[in-house]
């Protein structure tokens, strides 16, 4: 397994068993497996950690996982939603940083919190089409670690001296500078179009869902408990590798109840009519992370005797118009997931796993709530009747977002993997449905199945 | 960690003042590069009258290498190395005239030199007097070995009665004690048992296809073992818990292996690394248990929470995963099961009781599994490290570490690689004659065998 490898030519796909709508032209694309490193606080372990840093300790993980090392993989997609201007190719500097064939080529994406799904739904597409036959998705984020960039009136004044050719030129440009222009501009979770940060946007659609803060903290220390339960049977073993002394998500509370969040105050909606209901313990705090999934044709696994955990069945991207108010900002995946199942021929029930992204507590419920609400279901999704409850008992069973903590781009490579290899572990014809919400009021969705 | 003492006494001005002062004064030992010869210069064999024949073979197996063979010592040679090949020794008087030989050779032996003497073992002689001839040429190496200067090291090599000096592992075991890949292996007689085993077709790459797991593979001499594994050609599956993960990546993809984060002590343990190595390589042939802690208490104050997680991992864990395997029949045609002893299990070492119960427990493991394995094909057999250089060692107090470091015939504390070189050996296909037995690697250490 030590010698680089040229991928062999793509052999004539064969037809596949997965229920997504034009899959019969295309192979598959599997999940092999996933690595991440334990998600910290921020300001934590990872404080002096760059996205380069972790999504390389992410990435040399897998590489060990899978043996791949000195392999020229098909391609590697990362990204990272804060980012340093000088990391416009965070990736491939990662890949070069790693025991990777430095002849692995590798591009950034980012599309918010959805980064790291959009780069496992762009490189299973290639797969599909015979393109490349592996690659490694994945993505990285640090708040610690956050770019800094100086205010833009100082920024227009150090280009224009750059520019400058005589003194008098600087000297004019020097002198447009003001104290104030010193100050730094740090990115904040801000809409741009709409100033309100992500809590306080989910808090509109909290309250207006009517969500009660009772039913978000249940659902958070679900997360936490289930998350600690999935540590203490080993079954992170294989999708983790620790890194800075960290062996486990540093958000996490196993002994936590519903009892001490009901004591947290609120942070968020707090102007609003409704009582506010959005804690600290119910969203998910600003973490730092990295995650990697490895995704490859069936013969390409098969020589290499690596297991095949999933097949990516098919996906669907959503967008919703929060800046007019028509949607809450976190909910397109309450509108791209009708559409997935239709094109699928699947309901809504006919999954045993869901994974949806715990960016609030509220945004799960919200998410549940429109599903179930006939009105809603009919007038905005234009179906018939209500798509349903989901089976709370199938939903994020080994903890999510709230518990693990969220680096932005790094949590949909965290729930691949983790849906993976639980679909493996249900055995055949198990099926699992992602959405992760973003911020831009967009979602990705996804359909899996156990290999 | 670095031997301070060590480099100041060998470069320098210290080196002068050292020189001086009459302080002992540790060599450089010579260990193994790609390319450097096999021993530093010419190679004298020399033999009793009886051996003739065995020593003849011995020689033209040198020739065959390459190397520069005398059969008596001139009187102005510089030696890279001695062989004293006794194989047919009847009498403790037959012993005079090869011995006194080679004490005016050991004077113009190089720096970095070897003495190996070949003979037979005690227990299987005929008569009394030659028991006494063969017992005594034991005496003698461990003597000889203590008497060697400048990074020297005297071995024996004890063929059993019927294996000839040509077996494989009798070259084998041959070429090992000539080599820099023996250098903190001084004092000891490697034995071999049986024709069994296989000359490599290059000796750089001897264990070329082999797959092979360690345990205990993200750092120390674990790390150590599974780069010598592999740079002699072996596929690693390095394996750690999975605390240890991070390091353990940097291992696996430094040899271009695969990691597998497993806590050995796991009821599931020998189902999940048999899992993995089926379904990457199909089959296994060299497994190192090499994880081990420590938890040292005076036996006054010993508790179970210090007690049993130490034979768990160093003793119960091998002995579970080695009988999985030898049932599962995952393992290749001649499998190699290596283990790590201690000298603490042979000499027995205060505040480890624990340590000392799981590394003894180890030696009599091998002793007990050898013939199961020889059914399967293969062999086991335990390496036992005296003061090695690691992080474990370095967290022992100073003036103990001191001490501790410079109580053997080589004044020093040997490299993880030095274990590792010999576990390779053990676990190469040469060595397929050598089955139950506990090599030690202490650069002679004063205690114990």
């Amino acid at each position: 397994m030590a010698a680089p490898r040229t991928s062999p030519t793509p052999a004539p796909a064969p037809a596949t068993t997965g229920t997504g709508a034009g899959a019969g032209t295309t192979r598959r694309a599997v999940v092999v497996g996933g690595n991440r490193i334990p998600f910290a606080r921020a300001g934590g372990p990872y404080a002096h950690s760059s996205n380069q840093d972790m999504l390389t300790a992410a990435l040399e993980g897998l590489v060990a996982r899978f043996g791949l090392a000195g392999e020229r993989i098909g391609e590697v997609a990362a990204g990272a939603v804060l980012k340093h201007s000088r990391d416009f190719n965070l990736t491939r500097e990662s890949v070069l940083g790693s025991a990777l064939s430095p002849e692995t080529p590798a591009y950034d994406v980012q599309m918010a919190c959805a980064t790291g799904m959009e780069t496992v739904l762009g490189l299973s597409n290639k797969i599909r089409l015979g393109q490349i036959d592996s690659a490694v998705a994945g993505g990285v984020d640090s708040t610690s670690d956050a770019p800094i960039a100086v205010s833009e009136p100082l920024r227009r004044v150090l280009l224009d001296l750059s520019r400058a050719k005589t003194p008098q030129q600087r000297l004019k440009a020097v002198s447009r500078l003001r104290p104030a222009h010193l100050a730094p501009s740090a990115p904040t979770t801000g809409e741009p179009r709409t100033g309100l940060s992500m809590g306080e946007h989910q808090a509109l659609t909290t309250a207006a869902w009517g969500i009660t803060r009772e039913a978000q903290d249940e659902l958070a220390v679900a997360s936490h408990h289930r998350l600690a339960a999935a540590y203490e049977r080993g079954f992170f073993d294989d999708l983790m590798t620790p890194y800075r002394r960290l062996t486990r998500d540093a958000n996490l509370r196993a002994d936590t109840s519903v009892e001490k969040l009901a004591g947290l105050k609120p942070v968020f909606g707090k102007s609003l009519d409704a009582p506010a209901t959005m804690t600290a313990g119910n969203s998910t705090p600003l973490s730092d992370g990295a995650s990697t999934v490895l995704l490859a044709s069936d013969e390409w696994a098969a020589e290499r005797g690596l297991p095949v955990l999933a097949t990516i069945v098919d996906a669907e991207p959503g967008a919703v118009d929060f800046v007019h108010g028509r949607d809450g900002l976190l909910m397109a995946g309450a509108h791209a997931v009708p559409r997935l199942l239709a094109r699928n021929g699947l309901t809504l029930q006919d999954f045993d796993l869901y994974e949806i992204h715990e960016a609030f507590a509220g945004t799960v419920l919200c998410n549940l709530a429109a599903w179930e609400d006939e009105d809603f279901c009919r007038e905005r999704l234009g179906l018939d009747k209500a798509l349903g409850s989901v089976d709370r008992s199938r939903l994020n069973v080994t903890g999510s977002s709230l518990a693990a903590g969220h680096p932005f781009a790094a949590t949909g490579g965290r729930i691949v993997a983790t849906l993976a290899k639980l679909l493996a572990e249900k055995g055949p014809g198990s099926r699992g449905l992602i959405s992760v919400c973003a911020a831009g009021g967009q979602a990705i969705t996804m359909i899996m199945e156990a290999a | 960690m670095t031997d301070t003492y060590l480099n100041l006494v060998n470069t320098g001005f210290t080196k002068k003042l050292a020189k001086q002062l009459g302080l002992p004064r540790p060599a450089v030992l010579r260990r193994h590069r790609p390319g450097a010869p096999l021993v530093p210069g010419p190679v004298v064999v020399l033999d009793d009258a009886a051996s003739e024949k065995d020593a003849d073979t011995v020689a033209q197996q040198l020739l065959d290498w390459d190397l520069d063979v005398r059969r008596h010592a001139g009187p102005e040679e510089r030696f890279g190395a001695a062989v004293v090949v006794l194989t047919e020794v009847a009498s403790p008087e037959d012993l005079s005239a090869p011995v006194l030989a080679l004490g005016p050779v050991l004077k113009r032996l190089a720096p970095g030199g070897r003495v190996v003497v070949v003979s037979r073992p005690a227990a299987g002689a005929t008569s009394p007097a030659a028991a006494a001839a063969r017992q005594g040429i034991d005496g003698v190496v461990r003597s000889l070995a203590k008497e060697l200067r400048g990074g020297a090291t005297g071995n024996g090599i004890v063929l059993a009665d019927g294996v000839a000096p040509s077996a494989p592992s009798a070259v084998g075991a041959l070429r090992f004690l000539l080599s820099g890949r023996s250098a903190f292996v001084d004092g000891q007689l490697v034995e071999v048992d049986s024709d069994a085993g296989e000359l490599p077709t290059d000796w750089e790459r001897p264990l070329d296809g082999r797959v092979a797991v360690v345990t205990g593979a993200a750092r120390g001499i674990g790390a150590a073992i599974a780069r010598t594994l592999a740079g002699q050609g072996a596929t690693v599956v390095a394996v750690d818990v999975p605390a240890a993960g991070d390091a353990l990546a940097k291992v696996a993809n430094e040899v271009h292996g695969t990691a597998l984060q497993l806590d050995i002590t796991a009821t599931d343990a020998a189902e999940r690394l048999l899992q993995h190595v089926r379904s990457r390589h199909g089959r296994l042939d060299v497994v190192v248990h090499n994880a081990g802690i420590t938890r040292d208490k005076l036996l006054a104050n010993m508790t179970p929470e210090k007690w049993d997680p130490v034979v768990g991992v160093n003793v119960m864990a091998p002995l579970r995963i080695t009988d999985a395997l030898l049932v599962s029949e995952a393992l290749g045609e001649a499998p190699r099961v290596v283990c790590l002893a201690s000298t603490s299990g042979i000499a027995g070492n205060r505040g480890q009781t624990n340590y000392a119960a799981s590394k003894g427990g180890v030696i009599g493991m091998v002793q007990a599994s050898a013939p199961a394995l020889a059914a399967a094909g293969g062999t086991i057999n335990a390496v036992a490290p005296g003061f090695i250089e690691t992080d474990m060692t370095a967290r022992i107090p100073f003036a103990t570490r001191e001490v501790a470091r410079r109580f053997n015939s080589l004044q020093q504390g040997g490299q993880p690689v030095d274990v590792a070189e010999t576990i390779a050996f053990l676990a190469s296909p040469q060595a397929g004659g050598i089955n139950g037995r506990t090599l030690r690697v202490c650069g002679q250490n004063m205690v114990g065998r």
